[in-house]
């Protein structure tokens, strides 16, 4: 009778285990990728949830003018030509350059691109008079164009852009702005659902089919212009998960082939399952900005002080060992990190210094969020910090909220929020501009921009100035690093990690190399059979 | 009966009202923005003004409202902030999705849950009593997010029979294995959580009703015990049903957390990730929804209720 029943469960778990099994699928080699986004990204165009958005739709569907190199994982990213085959600034007018388009490109519906369209992107992000303007691509754009003042066609493939002030960088701005097909546009009379529905790029996959909130599938696209970035895979299906514990379950089952952000202390369970982990510095820091007006951080001795009562080891442990030290704002892979000022862990010399400045015990505020794109484990981290600040000195209040508030406080700037000494905003650091300017650059204090504490400094306004008029770019980059290295002299932020931006992948994922970028090119995949 | 009926559903619209009145408020009394979310992190004061502008989010929170249930009366959702979609394509599709894994798991929970209680209730004082109203109080205290990470550890982890989030990702087709499959795991998780309450309310009602003179009367003239038990539970059923239909709301809106870790895209996730993003259009029109389905669940109850039970028949 026992053996009886036993059969019988025996067989129904046979059953079972057969049923479970995935049904053959022709030979399409298939991606599956659980993004940490709530939902899909948008497919109009600019994406939204983060550069997360940007890593898996916008460069996946669209090119920009210009592109990052991704190719390569030892060197800090860098842009190279896109859309654009080469730019230069117009030699008789600082402020005009000049876009070079690529000849031969044809978006996925088949119509070819000329400097019209780029011409008609720009309006779709500015000139809220135009059929196709967009109020989302707009609010998304603005970011990048805030120095624009116009665009105008040149002749068939070369458009000028004119600034408002002279910008050296400009071409990296340039790299966010993703160009959609006119025609598509055109089709669905400028509605930008119904083209997110169905849209059309010139990128290296084409829209297959989406399940809102729940999946996107890209193919690849064979006739994309840049013969080496053909995706070497035919689909890539891109899945929200927000979940670490989730996405990780997901992996382990088999469910999925790749997964962004794998909680620290799952690593060793993934490890153990034969899954890599890959990891690589990238151009992202966790810091608190703080407040130069009001409180003990207008002193730059607390300031120090801050910076030398932290023992970083302590965070990388207590982070799996997936994040690295930071001891100013950009890590040290960076081309223009320069030789700055370390602020090594010295808690005494911390409470000298706080002595000296006439505040001990030094009470400070820090407003922190719960989670939060790029913010990490900020509860157990921002935990420690007040722990090893207070052992030096510092009496640490934590003002906690979610991240949606955050984001605003951090908008409003320090006027606002008088009593907070210092905001936990993790921010993408991937060029000159966004990695160092806009933080200690007196035109971009807050709520104009994000300086958010209203550091100001004549000397490094004129640093700015100057950077943003060389053309050259070793000239500009011997600047840069002087920028660098007096915001570390300065100490206009506290400095605690780099992520190092884990994510794991089954064994059967060939070929990724992972870039020192939020950006990463997934064309060059192969996937093993299982 | 009819206008019994009818005087129900008028006065679902003040509660309507109300809570579309104070979930509003709430929003905008809450730090954060809506716009926050369409906007890259670092967006000038500028740019976040024009855009508000665009949505129509700088006029007085007060006319937002008017305007917005002005259009909800002509059956206009509108759009999310977020995303651009129409809000009741979101609504609908989530909704769908949670009926779904709600509707199973009450059909599941209901069926143990009230065998177990009259189980227990006939056996009042037994072992047996003790025993389920063990397994109730075990039901009840399992955190359902800490018991779902579990069964995904051990069928979709270890033993890799189960997927461990997601759906099969089309329209659900209840002839393929291939979607079944995907509704296992959060269907098992979910029916836990009232398994406890209503086997707990069964037991009590049930004994409560065996007390009861009229079953030592129908025990005295000789009834087979099963049909004793029979009119007792006919008897029981008013409270039970009562509690159930209560639970079916709490499961349309409440498994936030399990639809979370399974990343089942249900309106519990939906309301989460609008409430995370200050999605003001879906959360406003999720909520009444949910809303309006409690109040349909509660009078479908009571007048099931006094069908069943003449006692409290209305007029």
């Amino acid at each position: 009778m026992t053996t009886r029943r036993l059969a019988t469960l025996a067989a129904g778990f046979a059953l079972l285990a057969t049923l479970a099994a995935p049904p053959a699928r022709a030979q399409e080699t298939v991606l599956r990728v659980a993004m940490t986004a709530g939902d899909i990204p948008l497919t109009a165009g600019i994406p939204d949830q983060g550069f997360e958005g940007w890593r898996f739709v916008g460069y996946n569907l669209y090119d920009a003018l210009v592109s990052w190199d991704l190719s390569r994982g030892d060197v800090a990213a860098d842009i190279k030509p896109g859309l654009a085959e080469r730019w230069e600034i117009d030699p008789n007018n600082n402020r005009r350059w000049l876009f070079h388009i690529r000849r031969g490109v044809k978006f996925h519906d088949g119509s070819p691109l000329t400097a019209a369209d780029i011409v008609w992107n720009f309006h779709r992000f500015t000139l809220e008079s135009a059929p196709q303007f967009n109020a989302r691509q707009f609010a998304f754009a603005r970011a990048y164009l805030g120095n624009y003042e116009s665009i105008e066609q040149v002749d068939e493939f070369t458009v000028a852009i004119t600034t408002k002030q002279p910008d050296s960088l400009l071409p990296y701005n340039m790299s966010f702005l993703m160009m959609v097909s006119p025609r598509r546009s055109a089709e669905v009379n400028n509605d930008a659902d119904a083209f997110a529905r169905n849209p059309s790029g010139t990128g290296p996959y084409r829209f297959s089919r989406m399940v809102p909130g729940e999946r996107l599938e890209l193919v690849r696209n064979a006739e994309y212009w840049d013969e080496a970035r053909r995706p070497r895979h035919d689909r890539l299906v891109l899945l929200p998960m927000p979940e670490a514990s989730t996405r990780t379950a997901a992996l382990l089952s088999g469910q999925v082939d790749w997964i962004e952000a794998p909680a620290p202390d799952a690593i060793p369970r993934l490890r153990s399952s034969r899954m890599q982990i890959v990891t690589a510095p990238y151009p992202h820091n966790w810091s608190y900005q703080l407040n130069f007006v009001d409180g003990p951080f207008s002193d730059v001795r607390v300031r120090r002080a801050a910076n030398h009562a932290l023992n970083r080891a302590d965070f990388r442990e207590l982070l799996g060992g997936v994040a690295i030290e930071s001891f100013a704002t950009l890590p040290p892979s960076t081309p223009y990190y320069g030789n700055p000022v370390r602020y090594e862990y010295d808690p005494a010399r911390a409470r000298a210094l706080l002595r000296e400045a006439g505040c001990l015990p030094c009470r400070v505020t820090l407003a922190i969020s719960t989670s939060g794109s790029g913010q990490m484990q900020p509860l157990p981290m921002n935990e420690l910090v007040k722990a090893q600040m207070e052992a030096a000195g510092f009496q640490v209040t934590l003002q906690t909220m979610d991240w949606n508030a955050l984001l605003q406080m951090g908008r409003e700037g320090r006027e606002r929020h008088q009593g907070v000494n210092g905001i936990n905003i993790s921010r993408s650091l991937q060029d000159p501009f966004n990695g160092m300017f806009r933080f200690v650059w007196s035109r971009q204090a807050a709520p104009a921009g994000s300086n958010w504490g209203h550091y100001r400094s004549p000397e490094m306004d004129a640093l700015i100035d100057r950077a943003l008029s060389t053309f050259d770019p070793a000239a500009r980059l011997a600047i840069l690093r002087q920028v660098h290295e007096k915001m570390s002299e300065d100490a206009v932020m506290l400095w605690v990690v780099h992520d190092l931006n884990p994510r794991a992948m089954s064994p059967r994922v060939r070929g990724f190399v992972q870039a020192q970028s939020w950006f990463q090119d997934l064309t060059p995949i192969t996937i093993a059979p299982r | 009966m009819f206008g019994y009926v009818i005087r129900r559903l008028i006065a679902a619209i003040p509660i309507a009202l109300g809570v579309s009145m104070v979930c509003f408020a709430l929003v905008f009394l809450a730090p954060g923005d809506p716009v926050q979310t369409l906007l890259p992190p670092d967006a000038d004061a500028e740019t976040v003004a024009r855009l508000k502008a665009l949505y129509g989010l700088d006029r007085p929170i007060v006319v937002q409202y008017f305007d917005w249930l002005w259009r909800v009366a002509g059956g206009d959702f509108g759009r999310s902030i977020a995303n651009g979609r129409p809000v009741i394509e979101e609504i609908q599709r989530s909704l769908g999705n949670t009926v779904l894994l709600a509707g199973l798991s009450v059909l599941i929970a209901f069926s143990i849950a009230f065998v177990l209680g009259v189980i227990a209730g006939r056996k009042s004082g037994t072992w047996l009593d003790r025993l389920v109203t063990g397994v109730a109080v075990l039901g009840v205290s399992i955190p359902n997010y800490w018991l779902a990470i579990v069964l995904v550890i051990i069928f979709s982890v270890e033993m890799m029979i189960l997927p461990s989030s997601g759906t099969a990702g089309d329209t659900f087709d209840p002839t393929s294995w291939d979607h079944i499959r995907y509704l296992i795991l959060p269907v098992i998780t979910l029916s836990m959580i009232p398994v406890g309450i209503i086997a707990r309310t069964t037991r009590s009602a049930v004994s409560e009703v065996m007390n009861q003179e009229f079953v030592v009367t129908l025990r005295a003239n000789g009834l087979p015990e099963w049909r004793v038990l029979k009119h007792a539970i006919k008897n029981a059923l008013p409270p039970v049903l009562a509690v159930m239909g209560l639970q079916f709301g709490t499961l349309m809106g409440g498994s936030i957390l399990v639809e979370t870790v399974y990343a089942w895209p249900g309106s519990g996730y939906l309301l989460s990730k609008a409430i995370l993003t200050r999605d003001v259009p879906v959360l406003q029109g999720t909520i009444l929804v949910l809303a309006m389905i409690f109040v349909v669940t509660n009078l479908a109850v009571d007048l099931f209720q006094s069908t069943l039970d003449p006692r409290i028949r209305r007029g």
